[in-house]
């Protein structure tokens, strides 16, 4: 309560940035955010962007196709600076996009604000989209997730391969699958926060609160 | 690992949720928005709204249910009925809903499967099956069914799929159809029996063995919840992902929180929902 309190006191001052740029489904994200009192613009311009305290980055869909369309808009230049100033947050494919380097269809560079690629998750038998409820378990933590046994939702078919450090959370799939990641004010979550019941809005109410 | 999934099904007509539902607290228990915020809270893994309207003009009442729930609950939405071109599902998906569940329209169309699966991806795509035993199989003949049954010693049971609300068999075998329908990209299969349902005498594992036998993407379980222990025989006799329940649930008899304690004392993984939700009352 005192945080979602102060979230409206800040309402002012706390705009977040919500890329819109053709890549899926952000309108659930937006409903989100609308819950959680805090304000938001789900935008495709620049100055959109740069004036905004925080940025949230959704995105369902194949890599390559979502690079070129924030390149296109030229908004992955944008983003690339911005990303470093303020909170930034990347969800399900906004979050694979942060890393250098996409395998999915082919070779395609990302935004590369977290070192590392992105390659199809091992099958091993089990079922690939890895979807469904699965838990996070902490190998560094986060400053946005405050509580344990948490299970979040999860619907994708690649996963990130980064240094263990940028590591907030993973989960046991197939393989070892990293869920947050995390560099500095640059967050990414491979599972959708808005999805992912109160526990899920509990940790984009603590991205919005920083 | 993936926590096995607890699933109420809400059939709407006209925007109204049907089955006399009942729940303390709720004044009006019709009301889809009210229901999926109360399931949401006991801690379903996802809802199922399955529109029942008859009439063309009641079709785009569902989607302004999904609007609102959407807006409110934020756990994974399906909905189904009624649904027969990529522009349904165009247009549910774009309502809220994360999930699209299609049965008649896609024995009638197999090609619906594919092509959904292109456009939005396997993960929206439910499969619904309305199944039931064959029952006037004599064991004498069986050798005319060598093709199907040399592939497997899933059962000796053979299973046929019915449309149009369980009134029409197809004729048509459900490993057959379970494997096409697989290869043509479905994400999930809703297996409901026909001769559990209602029964309330538990889920029918065999059927769900045979399929899950032959199929390697979720399959959930619906049909003939009774009682708490049948999510646990269903998780532990069979490899269904998930459980289905309407009656049960909105009669009040069991709680969503119920069956998850039940099942974590067992072992069964389970997501069990944040004890206290806090955020709703920023903007009021």
């Amino acid at each position: 309560m005192a945080q979602t309190k102060k979230a409206a006191q800040n309402k002012k001052k706390n705009m977040v940035a919500i890329i819109d740029y053709g890549a899926g489904n952000i309108f659930s994200v937006k409903n989100a955010l609308d819950y959680l009192g805090a304000e938001n613009k789900l935008t495709d311009k620049s100055e959109d962007i740069i004036n905004a305290d925080k940025i949230i980055l959704p995105g369902v869909g194949a890599f390559p196709h979502a690079m070129q369309m924030l390149n296109k808009n030229g908004l992955a230049d944008v983003i690339k600076t911005q990303a470093k100033k303020k909170p930034f947050m990347g969800i399900c494919l906004g979050m694979q996009i942060i890393f250098e380097k996409g395998y999915e269809f082919c070779e395609c560079d990302g935004l590369g604000l977290i070192p590392g690629k992105v390659e199809k998750i091992k099958d091993m038998g089990l079922v690939i989209p890895h979807m469904g409820w699965n838990k996070l378990e902490k190998i560094n933590g986060s400053n946005i997730v405050k509580e344990d046994n948490i299970y979040t939702y999860f619907v994708h078919s690649y996963k990130a391969v980064c240094d263990e450090k940028y590591i907030a959370y993973y989960c046991e799939y197939s393989e070892k699958i990293p869920a947050l990641v995390q560099k500095d004010n640059i967050y990414g979550c491979q599972f959708h926060p808005e999805k992912s019941g109160e526990q899920g809005l509990k940790i984009l109410e603590n991205f919005i609160n920083l | 690992m993936l926590a096995k999934r607890i699933i109420p099904c809400l059939d709407v007509r006209n925007g109204k949720v049907v089955k006399g539902v009942n729940f303390e607290g709720i004044k009006d228990v019709g009301d889809p928005v009210a229901l999926a915020q109360e399931y949401n809270r006991q801690g379903a893994d996802e809802l199922v709204f399955y529109d029942i309207t008859a009439s063309h003009e009641g079709r785009g009442v569902i989607l302004d249910v999904v609007r609102e729930v959407a807006k409110k609950v934020f756990i994974p939405l399906c909905v189904g009925g009624g649904v027969s071109t990529v522009d349904d599902f165009r247009e549910i998906l774009r309502a809220g809903a994360d999930k699209v569940s299609i049965n008649s329209q896609a024995v009638k169309n197999p090609q619906l499967i594919k092509d959904a699966a292109d456009i939005f991806g396997s993960q929206c795509v439910v499969l619904g099956i309305d199944c039931s035993r064959v029952k006037t199989q004599n064991p004498n003949s069986q050798n005319t069914e060598n093709e199907h049954t040399n592939s497997a010693n899933i059962s000796e049971q053979k299973y046929t799929v019915f449309v149009n609300g369980g009134r029409i068999d197809m004729h048509l075998d459900l490993i057959e159809w379970v494997k096409k329908a697989t290869e043509l990209g479905a994400g999930e299969i809703c297996l409901n029996s026909i001769d559990t349902d209602g029964v309330r005498g538990g889920f029918d594992y065999d059927m769900l063995n045979a399929v899950c036998a032959v199929t390697n993407i979720p399959v959930i379980a619906s049909g003939g919840l009774g009682k708490i222990d049948d999510f646990y025989d269903v998780f532990t006799k069979t490899n269904a992902s998930a459980g289905l329940g309407a009656s049960l649930f909105h009669f009040g008899e069991l709680t969503i929180s119920q069956v998850k304690e039940f099942l974590r004392e067992k072992d069964i993984l389970c997501r069990i929902a944040a004890a206290n939700a806090s955020h709703s009352q920023v903007n009021s």
